[in-house]
């Protein structure tokens, strides 16, 4: 094979790769705009889903996504954060391999396996134990009314919580731990304590890479399915309490798909294509963010 | 000139610092409690993730061995309340389709790392972020991509579902490969060069010899990705109680009957449910630390 060819070769594969994702957008785009044409732009801000008489609204869907994405990433970047900082510069020292390696493992567990465990384990904990407590202690912010079911938008939210929290302290604990080592040891020199190091040095330097961690796992958090599917109770209607039942985008794709027809499948379709632009926008904007920090290919690889 | 004087209230140097000693000095208990207390609080966190990290592993295992008889993996599934149903056509149809995505997509991507490897340009940079964004797009718009491109033209199949696992495993495989064939010292590929080979030749015999540990690293992983997606699957392959090994019809596959059995009121399904959770968890978990195991052992020799 001349050189020439073998460059062609290389060359088609590499064009061929950026056409599945130019035809990937594509097409998504040629099924998801006949919605557009059949049913103006209200049905992206109306709340009223009921195929049955001709009403597509999906606020509900999106209000429910961003809700469960709101959850998981309150309670992730605190708790992922702080535990990035002890893998990185506080745990002992024998420690901080094999729990690191234990996190990043847990990332590749199945989104059915979160599921399955977090309907069939996770609900009865939580409608026995979580949701009483929450209700008698917080029932005054009006936030957990109706019934104690298990399954709803806060279970949701916390299962993605814990879905996402390995890709957030994977990528933190690699950011964290890149800042440079003289400036770590500039800072003891001057008698910082080890918090003030951490507090004032460290994750300050790793910013922009912790803002990427962050996106990532809003990114995945945001586009989630069969999980979410399982333990959010798949209503349509709008949740009014975080013990309620809601449905995401995503869930209302797996659950409702198989069974939709006509205008109900171009609107499925367009929420898929929402849920697209959306999803390569902020891995976009997590890239440049990840990137800009840390340039290791091989952490990075096994990570994403 | 003066003569060097150690009283500090002279010197402004030595003032400083015997202010800046004053000042932690006075600070340093407030800020050493603190520490602690911080520190703390970043242990602790630690031990709030590992909890629900270990109680998934331990469920799945507890509540998964026990559904493993050799009905479980001999027999195809059965409806509810009919006994020794199986998942044997459910592992069959996850064999097959990830094998043909395997197939398809283990050679592209690394032909598609080649490139990448080789290539600086606008072009390379634009299949990178390419593969960059399509690793991180949700799951569930590549099932109704393949939907979109293959099951409104041809129907429900296999083959639909390879396709998107495939989208799924490739950019993977491309960027751990592209990773690897840069790990390759430049000094064995001029020498290939200098000796008159071929650039495609120095590849075949120079390169992806020397980065194949890394190359089956990438394999692994993508495999471990593609193999645990139901939200593509379902979209595609749409399920099948009975075995087909025909990829051109509609077939059954690991996730997807886990998905479609752990919703249902039913005891004996559900067990079966947590047996197929924990096959998939077993082959995916294996299937990483066996890569974490060919790099590290790459690593080791690197050195």
């Amino acid at each position: 094979m001349s050189d020439r060819v073998y460059r062609i070769l290389l060359g088609t594969v590499g064009g061929i790769f950026v056409l599945i994702l130019v035809g990937f957008v594509v097409a998504m785009a040629t099924q998801g705009v006949p919605a557009f044409s059949k049913l103006g732009f209200s049905f992206l801000w109306s709340s009223n889903w009921d195929p049955t008489h001709n009403h597509f609204g999906i606020l509900p869907f999106m209000i429910g996504t961003l809700e469960t994405t709101a959850i998981a990433v309150v309670l992730t970047v605190p708790i992922g954060l702080g535990t990035a900082l002890a893998l990185a510069y506080l745990a002992p020292r024998r420690l901080r391999a094999p729990l690191g390696t234990a996190v990043e493992l847990l990332a590749a567990v199945p989104s059915v396996v979160y599921g399955l465990w977090g309907l069939l384990v996770v609900a009865p904990f939580f409608r026995t134990q979580i949701e009483p407590g929450l209700s008698s202690v917080f029932g005054w912010t009006g936030l957990f009314g109706g019934a104690n079911q298990g399954v709803g938008l806060l279970l949701a939210g916390v299962i993605l919580f814990i879905m996402v929290l390995p890709t957030m302290v994977a990528i933190s604990r690699d950011v964290l731990a890149a800042v440079p080592h003289d400036q770590v040891e500039g800072a003891m020199a001057l008698g910082a304590t080890r918090w003030q190091l951490l507090r004032k040095v460290v994750v300050p330097g790793a910013r922009v890479g912790v803002l990427g961690a962050f996106t990532l796992a809003t990114g995945r958090a945001l586009g989630e399915t069969v999980a979410v599917a399982l333990v959010i109770g798949n209503s349509t209607h709008l949740a009014t309490s975080l013990k309620a039942n809601a449905a995401t985008i995503p869930s209302l794709i797996v659950s409702t798909f198989g069974e939709a027809t006509g205008t109900e499948l171009n609107v499925l379709f367009t929420s898929a294509l929402v849920l697209l632009v959306v999803g390569i926008g902020v891995n976009a904007l997590a890239r440049m963010f990840v990137r800009s920090v840390a340039r290791s290919g091989a952490e990075s690889v096994a990570v994403a | 000139m003066t003569t060097l004087s150690f009283d500090s209230t002279l010197d402004p140097i030595l003032s400083r610092r015997a202010e800046i000693q004053k000042i932690a000095s006075s600070s340093v208990k407030r800020r050493k409690t603190y520490s602690k207390i911080g520190i703390a609080v970043c242990l602790l966190c630690l031990i709030v993730a590992c909890i629900p990290l270990l109680a998934i592993i331990g469920y799945t295992v507890a509540k998964g061995l026990p559904a493993w008889t050799s009905v479980f993996f001999t027999k195809n599934m059965l409806p509810e309340g009919i006994p020794n149903g199986g998942l044997y056509n459910a592992i069959i149809g996850t064999l097959i389709i990830d094998a043909i995505a395997i197939a398809i997509t283990v050679p592209f991507g690394i032909l598609g790392g080649l490139f990448l490897a080789e290539s600086d340009g606008p072009i390379a940079g634009a299949v990178r972020f390419s593969a960059d964004v399509l690793t991180g797009v949700p799951s569930i718009t590549i099932g109704i991509f393949g939907y979109i491109i293959w099951v409104k033209n041809f129907g429900y199949s296999g083959y639909a579902g390879a396709l998107a696992i495939g989208i799924i495993m490739l950019p993977v495989i491309m960027r751990a490969a592209e990773t690897a064939l840069r790990g390759v010292p430049v000094n064995l590929y001029e020498a290939g060069l200098a000796l008159g080979a071929r650039k495609a030749t120095v590849a075949r015999k120079v390169t992806l010899p020397v980065a194949l540990p890394g190359l089956i690293t990438g394999v692994l992983l993508a495999v471990a990705r593609g193999a645990g997606e139901t939200a593509p699957l379902i979209f595609t392959i749409f399920g099948n109680q009975f075995l087909q090994t025909n990829p051109s019809k509609p077939m059954e596959a690991l996730p997807i009957a886990i998905y479609s059995y752990s919703s249902q009121p039913y005891n004996d399904l559900i067990q079966i449910a947590w047996g197929g959770a924990l096959l998939l968890m077993a082959v995916i978990l294996v299937l990483n630390i066996g890569a974490r195991l060919v790099s590290a052992r790459l690593r080791r020799e690197r050195r």
